[in-house]
């Protein structure tokens, strides 16, 4: 297990590094003159153009560039908003706790429903419940966010009044954020209703963000069910007289699990970085809609730090499961 | 500890709104977030609802639902007689906001309108580059450099401003958002505490609201400013909700969660009016969609084939598809007709496309560039759309448009460039409500790599538009801007497309609204019922 840890932590540094090499190059390659583009299409002064070439170094050769880049992010200089010159880092942090929120209840979503889902399916196999399952997993995976979205708020919001349309709390609570996350700055306040309030507003964006991570993951858990309840172990456990509910619960799925935490691991990568299309519909101020927007404003500064500091999430979140897979893992964590 | 206060402070707070609970509240559902909220260096209609509307005043200001001035933070002004000198009395008593990060130790006096200014035109105020490679575009866009020498204190309650030359928009022109009067004392307690930028995010100004707070990306918050100088305003906390998926906006209208939004869908308009709930105002815009022909590069350099390929459009049915029934008047003039000058004599370009075919035929017209991009304007909610149309009209008399499409913010810099060619589609909302506003920003040589997308330099246009911005005189200036209209009609620069009608739909309970022709968004004057 320890050999593990340790060749897992080993990753990072080329990963990060790779992550940099990235980032850096992005600004490089667009079809835009690099100095125009930190500096945004007011255009510049012919002196100031020259200040902006020593400052990033666009008169060295390519690699004391990269490390001009390194050196910056190493002292915490992600630069800031060429159309509203506040510090990257500052909007991400103010951000980042929103998508991080949503990213949560959706996950939870999609394993609470996913996996017994999942369960059901590989147990009733071959019967209509399981194509009628597998089915709808299937449609959930295929329809547009979009106009899932949409009709969800129009159906639940509107028509019926039963879910709010848009925004993280309503509007009456005004509070100054710890942490960020609403369910838990209001709990910190002691504010129930607005506990309330916040755990309704993430209803409908949850269900629409969690529902291809759902589909994905009720269909990797009937498989890896199917897969272990075919083992020789699971017989014998059978044979030995074992109550079926036992034999699922205790011997099959602890083992089926461990593809499956795999597979919510890379799911909670897509949902960090995926979130745009639900927190453009939502109104959820998060960093999905801060990136897109900020690539259509031409913001480059932002792009270039957001993409930095999004990929160092993902990876983080990566490395926890890895860990977690090993220690689940009786093989990796026997070692 | 630091958690521990916070978490006081900010329960003072909730107790504080919780207590509030008869106070009234109005929600408007904005389109986006504000950039920053210093109204000198943005350019968005957006920022400026933000921030110069609710925060700041001018020295003068436009009337509610007019392009007329009244005064503002300056109550009388007069002009020399040789036009080179305007001077302003400024009101007495004016206070700026007390708030948790500023107490205003004096009134507001000439010092904040001279510093206001200065940071926009001298390079050595410490304020005139402090956010980056940001720029007080505003200022340059109308000229200003060119028309304004200096400003001066003549005393606390005095400014002048020295002109290079008579200009009559000028007055107007210090209505605009740009021209937002800032509080000096508060500048230069933000420049010795190094921290000049927060000049930009925790504002300052003498206007109806105060600034409470903005949670990026999702809420700004205001509280009625209780010493205004005009009156305590009826809405006690204003609210903008930003919401920039126009049709999640609508919803929030619709389930009650906004009293008020911006810019709805052109396609929800009937059904919004047919909701009993609902009231949607509405009022030709002061803007006109346009398609300007590069008049410098073959084939749109000879007017007659710029009047075959207007004669191959058929402009109504245009508009209609494109903005639906009603929600657009086809365009004859560059300004539209609720604009003082707007002559209605003109006669367009007839929809004749046999004649067109022939005289493009004669002209050996075959193929043409069309430029599209993707944002949606107040005044063309689709130029991928528009351009389909147009292609097809053309199609029809034998000329193939090539649509070449781009991104908004590369669209309008390279849109610019010397050696375009072809069609350019754009369009424009009127500033400040004077005709110089269109004609010399978008037709005028001056223009030509910035504004004036036709590369248009035509000595009579520009004898015109010079007449009309040195005239003070009335009837000379409508006259001028005649003799324009007739130009631009005769020569034929561009395919004038449409104005098009700016809708603003409210909560029933929202009273005293009124639209504005700028297409600005005022809270000061409405009211909530109870």
């Amino acid at each position: 297990m320890l050999q593990f840890l340790l060749r897992r932590l080993a990753l990072i540094v080329p990963t990060l590094i790779g992550i940099t090499i990235c980032t850096f190059g992005f600004v490089r390659l667009i079809p835009v003159d690099p100095i125009l583009a930190m500096a945004g299409e007011r255009g510049v002064t012919a002196k100031r153009y020259a200040e902006l070439v020593i400052k990033y170094g666009f008169d060295r050769p390519i690699w004391d560039q990269y490390f001009i880049y390194l050196g910056q992010l190493l002292r915490g200089d992600f630069g800031h908003s060429i159309v509203s010159h506040r510090a990257v880092v500052l909007d991400f942090v103010t951000l980042f706790p929103a998508t991080l929120e949503l990213s949560f209840f959706a996950l939870i979503f999609a394993i609470v429903i996913g996996i017994p889902v999942g369960i059901i399916a590989a147990v009733r196999r071959g019967t209509w419940l399981d194509q009628g399952l597998m089915g709808t997993a299937l449609v959930g995976y295929s329809m547009p966010i979009f106009w899932w979205g949409l009709l969800l708020i129009i159906f639940f919001s509107t028509t019926l009044g039963w879910t709010p349309v848009s925004g993280r709390i309503a509007l009456n609570f005004f509070f100054k954020p710890v942490t960020g996350i609403m369910t838990i700055d209001s709990l910190i306040y002691g504010n129930w209703p607005a506990f309330f309030s916040a755990l309704r507003h993430l209803i409908l964006p949850s269900i629409v963000l969690g529902t291809i991570p759902l589909a994905v993951i009720a269909r990797q858990t009937r498989s890896a069910m199917l897969e272990v309840m075919g083992e020789d172990y699971v017989r014998t456990a059978r044979a030995k007289g074992l109550k079926e509910s036992r034999v699922v619960s205790l011997h099959a799925l602890r083992n089926a699990l461990i593809p499956v935490v795999t597979t919510i691991g890379l799911q909670v990568g897509v949902l960090m970085g995926g979130a745009i299309l639900t927190e453009t519909i939502f109104s959820w101020p998060g960093v999905g809609r801060w990136m897109v927007e900020s690539i259509f404003k031409r913001d480059y500064s932002v792009v270039q730090s957001g993409l930095l500091l999004i990929a160092v999430i993902v990876m983080v979140i990566n490395l926890f499961v890895d860990i977690l897979y090993g220690a689940i893992n009786p093989r990796i964590r026997a070692n | 500890m630091k958690l521990m206060k916070t978490v006081l402070t900010a329960s003072a707070i909730v107790a504080m709104m919780a207590g509030s609970a008869y106070a009234k509240q109005l929600i408007y559902c904005s389109e986006a977030s504000p950039t920053h909220f210093d109204p000198g260096m943005s350019t968005g209609g957006n920022d400026f609802d933000a921030s110069a509307r609710t925060i700041f005043n001018r020295l003068v200001e436009f009337e509610h639902g007019g392009t007329a001035v009244e005064p503002g933070l300056a109550e009388t002004w007069e002009t020399s007689a040789d036009g080179l000198e305007l001077t302003f009395h400024l009101r007495k008593g004016v206070k700026f906001h007390t708030t948790s990060y500023f107490t205003p130790t004096r009134d507001f006096n000439a010092d904040d309108v001279v510093f206001s200014f200065e940071r926009q035109y001298k390079e050595d105020n410490p304020y005139h580059a402090y956010l980056g490679e940001l720029q007080y575009d505003y200022y340059g866009a109308m000229a200003m450099p060119a028309f304004i020498k200096e400003v001066v204190k003549v005393d606390d309650y005095t400014v002048k401003f020295v002109l290079t030359q008579p200009n009559a928009p000028m007055v107007a022109n210090l209505a605009m958002d740009f021209a937002s009067i800032e509080s000096k004392e508060y500048a230069d307690a933000l420049v010795a505490a190094g921290t000049p930028q927060n000049l930009s995010t925790a504002p300052i100004g003498t206007g109806p609201f105060q600034f409470v707070d903005y949670q990026t990306d999702a809420t700004i918050r205001y509280q009625a400013f209780a010493d205004y100088w005009k009156g305590k305003v009826a809405i006690d906390d204003l609210i903008f909700a930003i919401t920039p998926d126009t049709t999640a906006r609508t919803q929030r209208l619709l389930a009650g969660e906004c009293d008020i939004m911006s810019y709805p869908n052109a396609q929800d308009i009937a059904s919004l009016k047919a909701n009993p709930d609902l009231l949607v105002l509405d009022q030709p815009g002061l803007n006109i969609g346009y398609m300007a022909y590069d008049t410098t590069k073959a084939p749109t350099d000879k007017a007659e084939v710029r009047h075959a390929l207007n004669m191959a459009i058929n402009k109504p049915a245009l508009v209609e598809a494109l903005f639906g029934t009603g929600n657009a008047v086809p365009a004859k003039n560059l300004i539209p007709p609720t604009m003082w000058s707007y002559d209605d004599a003109i006669v367009d370009d007839p929809y004749d496309p046999a004649k067109a075919k022939e005289i493009l035929a004669a002209n050996g017209v075959t193929e043409i560039d069309l430029w599209a991009s993707d944002r949606v304007r107040s005044y063309n909610p689709s130029f991928a759309r528009s351009a389909e149309i147009i292609q097809q009209d053309w199609a029809a008399v034998g000329v193939k448009a090539n649509i070449v499409q781009m991104e908004w913010n590369q669209y309008r810099v390279d849109g610019a460039k010397a050696g375009r060619g072809g069609a350019f589609q754009i369009g424009w909302g009127g500033d400040n409500g004077d005709p110089d506003n269109f004609f010399a920003v978008l037709f005028g040589a001056a223009a030509i790599g910035t504004q004036n997308y036709a590369m248009w330099n035509n000595p009579d246009f520009e004898a015109a538009i010079k007449a009309g911005v040195i005239e003070t005189d009335p009837v000379k200036r409508t006259a001028a801007y005649v003799k324009a209209q007739e130009v631009m009609n005769a020569e034929a620069p561009a395919f004038l497309m449409a104005h098009s009608t700016i809708y603003v739909p409210m909560n029933k309970k929202v009273l005293g609204y009124t639209m504005d022709p700028l297409a600005m968004h005022r809270f000061d004057n409405v009211d909530v019922a109870e």
